[in-house]
């Protein structure tokens, strides 16, 4: 009798793109910036071994149980395209460039910063807005403690730790208030796999606003890493806009340190990819801190798109707010974990998180989480989820008065949808947001009369 | 000129539960009609599959409205050929502005009529006036449909998009529910400011109340799912004098004198 476990599918095409991971790392790593600082290269060798000990992330993993990566990333992970793929990049979407916005641009094509569509406007100074690449080429050092923080980090963290080798850089010193938002935005131009590495430290009493933004029609392999340190009292409104092609994957992690006052507002709008995973965490290391992550996902056909959220309430009066809407559609499925983790002593915690999931179709499924962890005892904490699909009662009251059975539902879907962009500050943004999530509804709506 | 409404033999259920049970009602232009009865004998049913609420199904009977079969028709169509419902309990919906409720149904039944839609400056010219004459706050439009309006304000709002369609039948359930004196009568002033030659309407109310002030041509009872008196508005004095009891213990002979 033959007792072997045969290897699922699934775990080979994880193994084999480890494999290759481990195989291409001798060669790549003389190559990648920062190499030739000690601190650097010990920091990505651990980072290397940690994700040889764990792996692609498989169902096995708690934090990955509804989002099996080592099929569907692993396979595409690290293969060099073919000639045709390699000739055929795609068109660059310009519009994703959002030049009505304003500010600052740091332009990226499949994960090298590219200085001809990048904008840089006149910076007050100390400010740094930057190729983190050229960074670690000239000063590793310099960013070697921020890097080395790995609190929150998954294992495809890990990787991107490894191998990472452009990004953003966003420095901005103490008491400075930078009206005009700054652009991320990372153009996928052919099948290619990115590691984008995005560093972002705000000193003392400063402010700023940020747009991660990841758009292209190529089959990407994008596994990025985006890391914000916010020192006291600083203030930072954040967007991740994730708006890739049907065809690309998408793994990315945001992880926020905050200072004690320190207040961040994120914002996860994850609309493209076939799947796209995001890990999103905020921990307070000083007291009265705020964070509220607001997010929103819409998706159709066999799009899966997971959000695992962290924040944790490491020291007192700190205060959180969660809110994330998802729209399911065709056979797609959404995932929303949200953690909330009151450490010992946290005293006067307020926190607070909703998940609200509607199914515009009956093969629409949402697996949602919320998972409080309370160890002090004086904290005010509440959740909520929900999984519905549009109200009959309000169908019917937009037909009665003239609607079409496929306008009311496009009326009451992006009605949803629109209340989760509400928080965001700058009008120009959200319009953009607007548009780009109207652009994905089942049926397309004027987006002026709704206005 | 043709009956607005002609109803006959009209039988609908809910699940299995059959609600109404043989209704013929003729509406011609320019009449009020009431429907009064007691709590669960079909009025809202009626003023909902007239609507074409599909949580009702219908079994038997049939509808013409200005002369073409009604019950075939999606609610919308039958929308934007003039028939209004007051809702009973307007419905809230977050995220959706009064405005483009109002202006999306006004203009979809304007392009139904082959007439060109009304821009935004004509359209709130228009609504502001309207809002005037139902005592509303202007900022009642920029919010979501109906969300934290008051009762009051609830009904007013059904009676605001009515002033606006202008359609050919208004069905009104219980637009009296829940109001006091001085809102009853700014939503009693509406509906009369559209009594009009060429319009008809329903007028559904449990109470006698309302009728004192919008004085129906005709006043039904419903008991059990069937009309079992009609008259003249002094039916309705009499109900309020004798309530609904006395109709029920009739209702078999009413039946029978049919």
């Amino acid at each position: 009798m033959n007792t072997a476990v045969r290897e699922r599918p699934s775990d080979r095409a994880g193994r084999e793109a480890l494999e290759r991971a481990l195989a291409a790392w001798p060669a790549i790593a003389p190559g990648l910036p920062g190499m030739h600082a000690s601190g650097i290269a010990k920091l990505r060798e651990n980072a290397l071994a940690r994700f040889r000990a764990s792996g692609f992330p498989t169902a096995r993993d708690e934090e990955w149980k509804y989002t099996d990566l080592s099929a569907l990333t692993a396979r595409s992970f690290m293969q060099v395209p073919g000639d045709v793929q390699a000739a055929t990049a795609e068109p660059l979407p310009h519009h994703a460039l959002f030049d009505d916005l304003g500010g600052h641009r740091l332009a990226f094509v499949d994960g090298r910063h590219a200085p001809e569509l990048s904008s840089i406007g006149p910076l007050p100074g100390g400010v740094r807005i930057e190729s983190l690449g050229a960074a670690l080429l000239r000063d590793p050092a310099a960013l070697e403690t921020w890097l080395a923080d790995s609190r929150g980090h998954s294992a495809m963290a890990a990787l991107n730790a490894a191998f990472m080798a452009d990004g953003a850089l966003v420095i901005v010193p103490a008491a400075v208030e930078l009206a005009e938002p700054i652009h991320l935005v990372f153009l996928g131009a052919t099948a290619s796999t990115v590691q984008p590495r995005n560093l972002i430290v705000v000193g003392e009493h400063s402010k700023c606003t940020l747009i991660e933004h990841y758009a292209g029609s190529a089959p990407t392999f994008t596994n990025a890493l985006t890391q914000a340190f916010l020192a006291r009292d600083a203030d930072v409104e954040y967007c991740k806009l994730q708006d890739e092609g049907e065809r690309a994957l998408h793994v990315g992690g945001t992880h926020v340190a905050q200072a004690q006052g320190s207040r961040f507002a994120g914002h996860s709008v994850s609309l493209g990819a076939s799947l796209a995973r995001h890990d999103v965490t905020a921990i307070f290391d000083g007291e009265r801190c705020t964070a509220t992550l607001d997010g929103l996902y819409l998706a159709g056909g066999r799009q899966h798109v997971d959000h695992h959220t962290r924040i944790d309430h490491a020291q007192p009066h700190g205060t959180s707010r969660e809110h994330f809407r998802g729209i399911l559609d065709g056979r797609s499925r959404g995932v929303f974990n949200g953690r909330i983790v009151v450490h010992p002593g946290a005293q006067q915690s307020d926190a607070w998180l909703t998940s609200r999931n509607l199914l515009l179709s009956a093969d629409a499924e949402a697996d949602t989480k919320p998972q409080l962890e309370i160890y002090a005892d004086d904290v005010k904490c509440a959740h909520g989820a929900t999984v519905g699909q549009l109200d009959e009662n309000e169908l019917f009251y937009l037909r009665s008065r003239g609607f079409d059975a496929a306008a009311a539902r496009s009326v009451l879907t992006w009605a949803f949808a629109r209340s989760a962009l509400d928080a965001i500050r700058l009008a120009p943004l959200r319009a953009h947001l607007e548009r780009a999530c109207l652009a994905r509804l089942p049926q397309a709506l004027p987006l002026a009369e709704l206005a | 000129m043709p009956p607005i409404l002609e109803i006959r033999g009209l039988e609908a259920r809910v699940d299995d539960k059959p609600i109404l049970r043989g209704i013929d009602l003729t509406v011609n232009p320019g009449e009020v009609h009431a429907i009064m009865g007691p709590n669960g004998s079909g009025k809202s049913t009626l003023a909902q599959v007239l609507a074409g609420r599909e949580t009702y199904a219908v079994t038997a009977g049939e509808v013409h409205y200005l002369g073409a079969d009604l019950l075939t028709r999606a609610p919308e169509e039958r929308a934007r050929e003039g028939l209004f419902l007051a809702f009973q309990y307007p419905v809230e919906i977050a995220g959706v502005s009064n405005v483009y409720l109002l202006k999306a149904a006004l203009n979809a039944a304007r392009r139904h009529r082959g007439e060109p839609e009304l821009d935004a400056m004509d359209f709130l010219a228009l609504v502001r006036g309207k809002l005037k004459a139902m005592e509303m706050p202007e900022d009642l439009i920029y919010r979501s449909v109906n969300e934290g309006f008051s009762g009051g304000e609830k009904k007013r709002n059904e009676i605001l998009q009515m002033a606006l369609l202008e359609p050919k039948l208004a069905i009104l359930d219980e637009a009296d529910s829940g109001l006091d004196i001085d809102a009853l009568q700014v939503v009693a002033r509406g509906i009369n400011a559209l009594r009009a030659p060429g319009r008809a309407m329903i007028v559904v109310t449990h109470y006698q109340r309302l009728l004192d002030y919008v004085v129906p041509d005709f006043v039904h009872v419903l008991s059990q799912g069937r009309i079992v008196r009609s008259g003249g508005k002094e039916l309705a004095l009499e109900l309020e004098s004798r309530g609904y009891g006395w109709i029920d213990d009739a209702a078999p002979a009413a039946v029978r004198a049919q």
